[in-house]
């Protein structure tokens, strides 16, 4: 059983490979977004020395790490997931011997191979050359970042998963996928650290678990985290990996039970 | 004549679109929510930055506010009549762009009056709040002649948008996969929503000049906020003129392309 999972990877990683071109343009696109930040994030500390406990040497590096794991951790998983319960195919998927949204989780991990190497690494390295990146120089930091770079994916792919089943709900989800990917950018820390906030936003993403894929990784990765504090956070990363995998239990329990294909 | 003939085409268009809206209300509202959802993250972004700093390259909160306002008026007005984004796909490589052009009218108008979107323009009536309210933050005076200077500068902005994004669909007609180049420029346009001046000098000069989204937020909308010293004011009124010249330049394109169309194989 394992290894059919693991040719799911393998597959996936492939097809990817297959249209690697069209992520070129992307490893562009993503320098640019840094580039604006970076530039915005300039103009903003002015003559000040630290902001939110950002210095602006911390902030580039944050700025360029988030973005490179977004090109990591970023998949499509609830347009997959929702696509096929519109066209009905997921009633095939739910008679085969394996489970359906474990199957999707290793496609995303597939892709996610893909854009680590193909994407976020020779992305990261663009943005080194363009920008004043400073890289942790601990390799301690550097396995502790990959971990919780991991957890990032997993947990923003649970998230996509629960937004594309909710298409077993609502008969058409592409304006809920749009507002959780402006929820996500917005709440995960890849537009603004979460220590920007004001105290009562804070306060309540502290309670989310949106800023464990992109806030507290990129926080351990520029330096910012206290040595000591690292064991948490990625306690609570894994906590809140462990959380999300109730609702998406309940979830498909109940949906599995009205599937209703549209034009099927 | 021809004008009446293109106004009716416009009535035409819209009125089948709300048609098939009307079918899915639900959805409507939804893409709506989802259209402001993207401005509003943007906007919080610089409530949550101007809680850290009082200005951002010399401009205060209530003005940068006032340009991203000022830019979602045409972005909404583009976004209406512009919604190309599968192009190549649809009418290339699918060969619709056959029945587009066995009609009468000009094939580009055709194209995005079929597309059109108009709930775009909830985001425009959102930007024109948002400049008033910081209208009356800043006190600004209003003399009569605002408003139409508003229009124009607006419509400038409309064409400019419009002018790039023609050329750029435009490519579909001479490259078979034209990967990635409209994604690119989308997140290039993000750059003249802040006042250019904290971008260093090639980035200035490219977003004023060769890709010039400068003209499409900070530079018209400087000419209701006065000189700030970095000469963006002077050239707030040239913006209907980059506008002419630069749809000027993406027609040529289109209709040079179009000529290349010879039709999909089956």
């Amino acid at each position: 059983m394992a290894s059919a999972y693991l040719d799911l990877i393998r597959i996936r990683f492939l097809m990817m490979l297959a249209y690697r071109v069209n992520y070129y343009s992307g490893i562009i696109i993503y320098a640019i977004n840094i580039g604006a930040y970076y530039f915005l994030w300039g103009a903003i500390y002015g003559a000040q020395e630290t902001l939110g406990g950002f210095t602006v040497s911390q902030m580039t590096t944050y700025v360029a790490v988030s973005w490179m794991a977004r090109a990591f951790y970023f998949n499509n998983l609830d347009r997959e997931i929702g696509n096929e319960i519109r066209d009905g195919s997921v009633a095939i998927q739910m008679i085969r011997p394996y489970n359906y949204l474990v199957v999707k989780m290793m496609q995303g991990f597939g892709e996610g191979i893909f854009r680590f190497l193909l994407f976020m690494i020779p992305g990261m390295a663009l943005a080194c050359l363009l920008f004043p990146v400073k890289l942790p120089s601990d390799p301690g930091i550097w396995a502790v970042y990959l971990v919780m770079l991991f957890f990032s994916f997993l947990i923003n792919s649970q998230i996509n998963i629960l937004t594309g089943l909710a298409a077993f709900f609502v008969e058409s989800s592409e304006g809920m996928m749009r507002l959780k990917r402006v929820a996500v950018d917005l709440f995960s820390g890849v537009i603004v650290p979460i220590s920007f906030f004001p105290g009562w936003l804070e306060g309540a993403m502290r309670w989310l678990p949106f800023q464990a894929i992109t806030y507290l990784p990129s926080s351990v990765f520029t330096g910012r985290t206290p040595a000591g504090e690292i064991g948490g956070v990625l306690g609570l990363q894994l906590l809140w990996f462990l959380i999300l995998l109730l609702p998406i239990a309940l979830v498909w329990r109940s949906a599995r039970t009205r599937l209703f294909v549209q034009g099927g | 004549m021809k004008l009446r003939f293109y106004l009716s085409l416009l009535m035409d268009y819209f009125k089948n679109y709300a048609k098939t809206k009307l079918t899915y209300r639900a959805d409507f509202w939804i893409e709506v929510l989802s259209d402001l959802s993207f401005q509003a993250a943007n906007l919080i972004f610089i409530l949550v930055v101007f809680q850290h700093t009082p200005t951002l390259g010399g401009w205060s909160e209530a003005e940068v506010i006032f340009v991203y306002g000022f830019f979602m008026v045409p972005f909404g007005i583009f976004g209406t009549f512009f919604n190309l984004w599968n192009f190549s796909d649809r009418y290339i490589t699918k060969g619709e762009m056959d029945r587009v052009l066995t009609r009468p009218a000009h094939n580009w108008f055709q194209v995005t009056l079929e597309n059109m979107d108009p709930p775009s323009l909830i985001g425009s009536l959102a930007g024109i709040a948002i400049m008033v309210s910081c209208w009356l933050k800043l006190g600004l005076p209003l003399e009569w002649w605002d408003i139409p200077v508003m229009i124009v500068l607006v419509l400038g902005a409309v064409l400019v948008y419009g002018g790039i994004y023609t050329a750029l669909t435009a490519i579909s007609f001479y490259s078979d996969a034209p990967t990635g180049i409209l994604p690119l420029m989308f997140n290039i346009q993000n750059y003249g929503r802040y006042p250019v001046n904290i971008y260093n000098k090639v980035i200035r000069f490219l977003l004023t000049w060769l890709i010039p989204f400068a003209f499409v937020g900070v530079i018209p909308a400087s000419y209701f906020l006065g000189d700030h010293g970095d000469g963006l004011s002077q050239l707030a009124l040239l913006t209907p003129v980059v506008g002419i010249v630069f749809m000027t330049i993406g027609m040529a394109v289109w209709n040079h392309g179009v000529k290349r169309y010879r039709g999909a194989g089956s």
